[in-house]
């Protein structure tokens, strides 16, 4: 019964927009028919700490959580949190990330470094993986903050919901002024 | 209409829908958003109270008046409104008085994970247990339902999983025809003078039982009957994760979790080969359905401490062989040993210049609940002790009533406005009364900022956002009679460390209260950044002393084969200044 559950996993650090996106998901899903299920963590997280969140839509969805190993998609922010939620994805899972490096506390006080060549080890476990120029892509669609839905986009490829819901859910979601620029940005990410 | 609502929106809709008059809260994760989203509907009024005990006093007053009223906390705000709690028990309601207990296993954001159903057990009142978000809703209107017809106060009962997952809620309108609100004398009931009191009691204990026999052929305690070779008792959302996990086991879904329906859960078991018991936390459901003669299996397979998850779940009924132990592929090993990521302070934040003075300082310092707790983590390490709200003033009395005297001038508390107003006053009470000469630093920052920013009575506006009398929090303590209280600027490092200095040298009582914004208060003219700071890269010798600060704007750059430099994100930065005052060579430079 599991077969029929698409689990999507959200990934990134607080403050980088990842409860948002997983709105604009579920709302597309919600139209498109689906089931759907989403969790999240709040509180201390926001204090810029690590974050995930779970969507996941199918004809009935029981758990609110990905259970482990059965992740199907993993939308990372940013890659050093794209790399440590990689065991709760299934084999053959899609990765697509952000090629971002936000340093943590440890590496901004130069105790620790941030690894190196984590997108070369991430496809080595998942060749699925596409890794995207989330700012480059945005700051040319007109606004170098639509970062995520150039992002969503290139998510949105690998699900099979009808583009209109996925702009019924940005035009719901994001400001009205924001709009045009979030069409483009992820329209940048669909065509990828 | 449909919508995808998270538990604590669902319950917001519910309380809406079942007309409730009064709402009231203090906010804690994962409880807050009932609250905050309660205010988008008319014709309720909903406010911040400055504790969880105030605001079941509220929630009572107006239930005694006769409209029906909804209080919110999280798991520990609980023991705060215990005392309440357990005589409302026994004085019953006139309006419906539903509690919701947000719990938080795991301690995703909490100091511990008490289990709260075991308070309906104590308190002898019935508690319901939503799956989703839209039995958020429906046993939010049905727990109104049962407050009114067995006369008692009803606890609905979420965890975090429920009340931050969302899920797909169908809406109604609001009911109608409630009586109006009115003025009832009952004072046999409402005044719990012990003869009164000994009236009630065993009122409570038929009601008990009464609920006990409702609770069998209600619909929310439901037998899903499957292959009889497992059965399992469940509720909440582990019932969502049985149901994933073991798709062929019957369950006996339960809502109400307390009384349980004894007799429903006897001709469940009669009904399946083998029993389970799949509950998170306490043993709970388990202890009861054993002392009912009924053999079970519950905390034998399954972890008490912790969230469940689907994954724990499968293990467990692997190790029994009655599932696959993995659903499709082991787990891969992490591609590299990653650095943790744990919260930190903002940026700008006017909490670290005081952490780094009390590190400087070697102060001992008794902490308490907030953003400030962070002040625990490296590299500012400058909090010995934290153990609920408002705890900071009374821990350090009394490590000052027992240290040695060269050793109790390093006493000191850290308390919050907003934790402050909550229960730290009584500790302050105390401090003056019986002249302890310990010091306490409130770190006013205008706002309840650890569960996202809510206004309280030191903020000055309320929760629907109307200006609002504002608690002088110098004025106050002065009042109550606190001779040495002084205000600083905890942007000023020099100033704050000397002012803490000196009133830790004072054997008298002291406040010291910081006088700045949480950087995160949206509110016009409250929070103004100041300019950019900039590291010269020809000035800074690679010293590292700002980075002792922990600030996330200013970060280490290795440069190869030469001594390392700092820099600062412009982007991140608030030109708070602080590191600026740390740096010896004056390579920190306001940006023109």
């Amino acid at each position: 019964m599991s077969t029929a559950i698409t689990n999507i996993l959200l990934v990134g650090v607080g403050g980088q927009g990842i409860l948002l996106a997983s709105e604009i998901l579920s709302e597309a899903f919600m139209l498109a028919g689906f089931d759907v299920k989403k969790s999240e963590i709040h509180g201390m997280s926001q204090r810029g700490g690590s974050v995930v969140s779970h969507v996941r839509y199918g004809s009935q969805v029981f758990s609110p959580i990905v259970p482990e190993g059965e992740g199907d998609i993993l939308f990372g922010f940013e890659m050093l949190e794209t790399c440590r939620y990689l065991s709760l994805l299934k084999k053959g899972a899609a990765v697509i990330a952000n090629d971002l490096c936000i340093p943590p506390p440890a590496v901004l006080s130069g105790k620790e470094q941030y690894p190196e060549g984590l997108a070369d080890r991430v496809r080595s476990l998942f060749p699925n993986f596409l890794l995207v120029d989330g700012l480059k892509l945005a700051t040319d669609a007109g606004n170098p903050r639509a970062a995520n839905t150039v992002l969503l986009g290139a998510v949105s490829k690998r699900l099979d919901i009808p583009e209109e819901y996925w702009m019924k859910a940005i035009e719901k979601l994001v400001p009205p002024k924001a709009f045009a620029v979030n069409k483009k940005a992820f329209q940048a990410g669909r065509n990828l | 209409m449909k919508g995808i609502l998270s538990g604590n929106e669902a319950i917001a809709r519910g309380a809406f829908e079942a007309g409730v008059k009064v709402a009231s809260a203090y906010p804690g994760t994962p409880s807050t958003e009932i609250l905050e989203n309660i205010i988008q509907y008319e014709g309720i009024d909903a406010s911040w109270a400055p504790n969880e005990k105030v605001s079941l006093d509220i929630g009572s007053g107006a239930s005694f008046g006769g409209g029906r009223a909804i209080v919110a906390m999280k798991h520990v705000g609980v023991n705060v409104a215990a005392d309440p709690l357990f005589t409302l028990s026994y004085t019953g309601v006139n309006g419906g008085l539903v509690l919701v207990t947000a719990d938080d296993p795991e301690m995703h954001s909490s100091q511990n994970e008490q289990d709260n159903r075991n308070y309906a057990k104590f308190v002898k009142v019935p508690m319901l247990e939503p799956a989703d978000s839209r039995e958020c809703k429906e046993f939010t209107k049905l727990a109104f339902e049962i407050s009114e017809q067995f006369d008692t106060p009803v606890m609905l009962r979420t965890t975090t999983r429920i009340s931050h997952s969302k899920s797909i809620v169908e809406l109604d309108e609001p009911v109608q025809g409630l009586p109006a609100p009115k003025l009832v004398r009952n004072a046999a009931k409402l005044v719990m003078l012990p003869g009164n009191a000994r009236v009630r009691h065993p009122l409570v204990e038929e009601r008990i039982k009464k609920l006990g026999e409702y609770g069998v052929n209600l619909d929310i305690n439901r037998m899903e009957m499957r292959s009889n070779e497992i059965g399992i008792i469940t509720s909440g959302v582990p019932y969502q994760y049985v149901r994933e996990v073991l798709p062929d086991a019957s369950t006996l879904k339960l809502g109400l979790i307390y009384p349980l329906p004894i007799k429903l859960i006897k001709k469940f078991a009669s009904q399946v080969k083998k029993l389970f018991v799949v509950e998170e936390l306490d043993p709970f459901i388990e202890e009861q359905v054993k002392a009912a003669g009924i053999t079970v299996i519950g905390k034998d397979l399954l972890p008490i401490c912790g969230e469940l998850t689907p994954g724990i779940i499968r293990k467990a009924f692997a190790g029994l062989g009655m599932v696959k132990a993995q659903t499709e592929n082991p787990l891969p090993e992490a591609p590299a040993r990653l650095p943790g990521r744990p919260p930190n302070m903002c940026p700008g934040c006017p909490h670290r210049g005081v952490f780094y003075a009390l590190n400087q300082l070697k102060a001992y310092v008794t902490g308490d609940i907030g953003c400030y707790t962070l002040g625990f983590m490296p590299p500012l390490s400058a909090m010995d002790t934290c153990i609920c709200m408002g705890a900071s003033i009374g821990n350090a009395i009394g490590v000052v009533k027992v240290v040695a005297e060269e050793e109790r001038k390093k006493v000191v508390a850290v308390i919050g406005d907003s934790t402050f107003l909550h229960t730290g006053i009584n500790g302050l009470m105390d401090m003056v009364y019986n002249n302890v000469p310990a010091t306490v630093v409130i770190l006013d920052n205008r706002i309840t900022a650890m569960t996202g920013r809510q206004e309280n009575p030191a903020s000055g506006f309320t929760l629907m956002d109307n200006p609002a009398s504002r608690i002088d929090i110098p004025d106050l303590c002065r009042a109550m009679g606190v001779k040495n209280v002084r205000t600083i600027d905890p942007y000023d490092l020099a100033a704050t460390k000397n002012a803490i200095l000196e009133e830790m040298n004072r054997p008298e009582p002291s406040v010291i209260v910081t006088d700045r914004p949480c950087v995160l208060v949206k509110r016009e003219g409250v929070f103004t950044k100041g300019p950019v700071l900039a590291v010269s890269e020809e000035k800074c010798t690679g010293c590292r002393t700002c980075l002792k600060i922990g600030c996330p704007a200013l970060a280490w750059k290795p440069i190869d084969g030469k001594k390392g430099r700092a820099y600062i994100d412009y982007l991140l930065c608030t030109g708070c200044d602080v590191c600026r005052q740390l740096c010896k060579f004056e390579a920190i430079e306001r940006k023109k």
